[in-house]
């Protein structure tokens, strides 16, 4: 058996995972996905038939915070996705060998798939003093990820730093840090913010790339719309405390002990965008609103800088009745993505296969109420 | 400026940083350092019956039958012949340094799965209390977010302690029957690594986990791991910890200091100004005569420091610390051997055990002490006195100290006009990793590395055993290690 030949569904099978099991994850992944039910059978198909798709792994300016999110997978577990949903061929955190062995494994999959590998970047890229604030093996990550980047098949610039800079590019930015789209044009690349990365989200966006054989639809900002079409002032648990003007004013007082709405403490929901509080984090646990603490918007470009003072409240969002500024903000953003749904993934995908067009405007709404 | 957290924050953030150790701890034994010394590939040579009864003989843990091994072995056997290693491939395999027998190697590789599996369900502790892991949001100047109220749905209640309840104790279960037999096993192979990758002999550590209300930075009574440093090994005396005796060196940094690379600054008075002065990249080699690191050379009192669990241990146990001493004398006795072998690469990666071991039975016991005190009614989370920056002097300086799992973090600020001013951090991998100073002393790994056999240049995986041992922080230190591990190994070799 060759290694080009086995595929997911059939490692999945070998490891000794049921059928049934199977078919939850692909049911797991069209709900992430934001897809109707029905395409469960297409994903099972697709992930079935296709080979394994080896990942390459690059952290740069980072703090293996999107590693440690990778780690935590629990649909498939992290052991089904490292080891048999993906052949993760380099990963500096987890993979066996190192120095000299550990460069032989990147340099094997760069010239065995070259075009084929899937490349996820953790961490910002230093531009600044021709990169020398980032080598390794004594290579800058500028020129590394332009080499590894460059011959993949896609990119997926995985947590805020790699999308758009992160905390690395917060004032004053000594190393001209950046994200990867920044030095990178040649391939396609995805965006999946968050500080970390929700890894429901990366696994949920391979998955799409088996199935339709493309990246999954995104906004102006790069990001994928099953992940970061709406914003998490619309799902949130407290939003009608919200609408009723019921707030906690300080920690631990009552309205806060009742999980009143953390907008006063300096909540930036309604200036986010990220699936958070319908698919939560660690198994479905908790999300940080749940926590009693506002969002932070660590999915927004332009994190930590645009969002902080973190306890702060938003200065267009003045107290109740704030519904005109708040959604003002949200409709641009809105039709702006819009427009790029219309031109990518899945449209395309329902087209070949003569599915009726009209149908992907409903798509986000429907599967998104089973949060 | 005086603000101290309410008891339930201080046993929240005990809780939370006992899970962090708790789950961080097995990941690394398991994941980021058991493959420098469990051979996979002889795995597949084990005869599971033999695994089965090794497995039964050091742990009660259910998971030990025949047929359990032998269906991870046809797994492993399976992922070797789908020709796609992954994170496997050109692993050192096969090499004279790995003495497990293929049996271990089978009972280590099914754990390595486990433990996978074990770390992201316990760490969901993190979820419960702080929102998510890894970064949790609960946090704040004064206490915690995470709210108290028995009649609420969205605050800690009686359901979420009973969540943190079921995982601390899965959580203690794992570590008393896998984890510790685990790695007594697997040193009892190699108790030569006792002898090795000594290094400083100088150990600091600040301490952790408060135990009531009061600032443990100005008062470290109440700490549970306690505040102090030894010297050359002399477990005899612990030493009492003054941050005034906390100064770095950029003299083979890439930064300069007003003062010259003679020079050396307390973290109030830090500077950070970068000036790489290294070869263009792309290349080679990095001398050690030369300015080689992005890393300061932090020194107490002139003297380069190791920090980390064995840190901690060694000062716990040097102050009779009860139940460190305890886990450190059964240790000792099972591999019978003496104390002197904690100093040493094996030292390391077995203090890292004790201390989670410790930990999960103390974790309970902070559950506990939080029940106890709901119970007699106080709620409080956060002191809020000095939440308005309003209310701050115009001027003001402080100093946090905590433990990390890596070791001893310490972080200075000073404060004017209700902004921040200065801001320093010296963090464990800073101590451990740090390049040489004025003085030409060497930090932790690169002392520890002195002396260490390598059988095969080309593969020198006993370099990486004592490296991992510290388990260094990559992302802040892999450039270092990369250039830095060749450049030790040549030395050694010539």
């Amino acid at each position: 058996m060759t290694a080009e030949k086995i595929t997911l569904g059939q490692g999945l099978q070998k490891r000794g995972v049921s059928r049934r099991s199977f078919l939850k994850f692909c049911g797991a992944m069209t709900a992430a996905l934001a897809l109707p039910a029905r395409y469960t059978s297409r994903i099972a198909e697709a992930v079935e038939t296709k080979p394994r798709p080896p990942l390459l792994w690059l952290e740069y300016q980072d703090c293996a915070g999107n590693t440690e999110s990778l780690l935590r997978a629990s649909q498939p577990t992290v052991a089904q996705l490292v080891l048999d949903v993906l052949s993760v061929d380099y990963h500096e955190t987890i993979m066996a060998p190192a120095g000299h062995q550990a460069e032989k494994s990147l340099r094997d999959t760069m010239e065995k798939y070259k075009g084929q590998y899937i490349v996820v970047v953790e961490g910002s890229i230093p531009t600044k003093d021709d990169g020398v604030y980032c080598t390794i093996g004594g290579r800058t990550a500028l020129d590394l990820v332009k080499d590894i980047g460059g011959s993949a098949a896609a990119v997926i610039a995985a947590g805020t730093c790699a999308a758009y800079g992160g905390l690395p590019a917060a004032a004053p930015d000594p190393t001209g840090a950046v994200g990867v789209s920044k030095v990178l044009s040649t391939v396609p690349i995805l965006n999946l913010p968050g500080c970390p990365m929700n890894v429901i989200n990366l696994t949920a966006t391979v998955v799409h790339y088996l199935t339709f054989g493309e990246l999954p639809a995104v906004d102006q900002f790069g990001r994928p719309l099953f992940a970061y079409g709406e914003r998490i002032h619309d799902h949130c648990e407290r939003r009608a405390h919200y609408d009723a003007g019921q707030y906690a004013e300080a920690w631990g007082d009552e309205g806060h002990r009742k999980g009143w709405c953390l907008y006063k403490m300096g909540c930036k929901g309604p200036e986010t965008y990220h699936n958070c509080p319908v698919v939560r984090w660690n198994e479905g646990t908790n999300w940080p609103i749940g926590a009693g603490h506002g969002c932070a918007g660590c999915a927004e470009p332009g994190f930590w800088d645009s969002m902080t003072p973190f306890y702060r409240r938003l200065p267009n969002t003045p107290g109740f009745g704030v519904e005109t500024s708040a959604d003002k903000v949200g409709l641009g953003v809105v039709a702006g993505v819009t427009g790029a749904f219309t031109m990518h993934g899945l449209v395309s995908a329902m087209r070949a296969t003569g599915e009726p067009l009209a149908e992907h405007e409903t798509i986000n709404k429907e599967e998104n109420t089973d949060g | 400026m005086g603000i101290q957290p309410p008891l339930n924050a201080v046993l929240m953030r005990n809780l939370i940083e006992a899970a962090q150790y708790i789950q961080d701890h097995p990941v690394h034994f398991y994941h980021l350092h058991a493959l420098d010394w469990v051979d996979v590939v002889s795995a597949l040579k084990a005869d599971p019956g033999g695994t089965a009864e090794l497995a039964q003989s050091i742990s009660d843990w259910p998971l030990s039958g025949k047929s359990y091994f032998a269906g991870v072995q046809n797994k492993l056997k399976a992922f070797v012949e789908s020709g796609q290693l992954g994170p496997f491939a050109n692993g050192y395999w096969g090499h004279s340094a790995y003495k497990l027998p293929p049996e271990a190697n089978l009972m280590a590789v099914a754990h390595y799965l486990e433990a996978l599996d074990w770390q992201r369900d316990i760490i969901r502790i993190h979820a419960v209390l702080g929102g998510k892991n890894p970064h949790l949001q609960t946090y704040v100047v004064g206490g915690m977010t995470m709210a108290i109220d028995l009649n609420s749905q969205t605050a800690l209640n009686a359901n979420r302690i009973a969540l943190l309840k079921k995982l601390f104790t899965k959580a203690k279960t794992f570590i008393e029957q896998v984890y510790i037999p685990d790695l007594l096993a697997v040193a009892s192979f190699y108790k030569n690594w006792a002898a090795i990758g000594e290094g400083l002999g100088n150990y600091l550590a600040y301490g952790d986990f408060p135990q009531s209300a009061v600032d443990p930075t100005t008062d470290p009574s109440s700490l549970y791991l306690p505040r102090g440093y030894i010297l050359g090994k002399d477990l005899s005396t612990v030493h009492e910890v003054d941050h005034k005796k906390i100064a770095e060196y950029v003299s083979r940094s890439w930064y300069d200091y007003a003062g010259g690379d003679g020079a050396s600054l307390h973290p109030w008075d830090g500077e950070t100004t970068p000036n790489y002065s290294g070869p263009k990249p792309p290349y080679d080699f990095l001398t050690t005569d030369a300015k080689y690191s992005w890393l300061k050379s932090p020194r107490y009192d002139g003297h380069a420091m190791e920090v980390g669990p064995l840190a901690r241990m060694l000062v716990a146990y040097a102050s009779g610390h009860e139940s460190v001493k305890e886990k450190v004398d059964i240790a000792l006795k099972k591999l019978d051997v003496g104390p002197e072998i904690l100093f040493s690469t094996l030292g390391r990666t077995a203090a890292r055990g004790i201390e989670t071991w410790v930990l999960a039975e103390t974790a309970l016991k902070w559950l506990d002490d939080l029940i106890a005190n709901i119970k007699r009614g106080d709620v409080a989370v956060h002191n809020g006195a000095k939440w308005d920056p309003a209310t701050w002097p115009k001027e003001a300086q402080g100093v946090g100290f905590t433990e990390a799992p890596r070791g001893a973090l310490g972080h200075w600020v000073k404060i004017k006009d209700g902004a921040i001013e200065h801001y320093q951090c010296v963090v464990p991998s800073t101590w451990n990793g740090g390049p040489r100073d004025a003085s030409g002393q060497p930090g932790a790994y690169e002392s520890a590395l002195v002396g260490t056999p390598i059988a095969d240049e080309e593969n020198p995986l006993e370099v990486l055993r004592t490296i991992h041992s510290f388990d260094p922080c990559m992302a802040c230190a892999a450039h270092i290690l990369d250039a830095e591990g060749r450049e030790v190994t040549r030395i050694k070799v010539q």
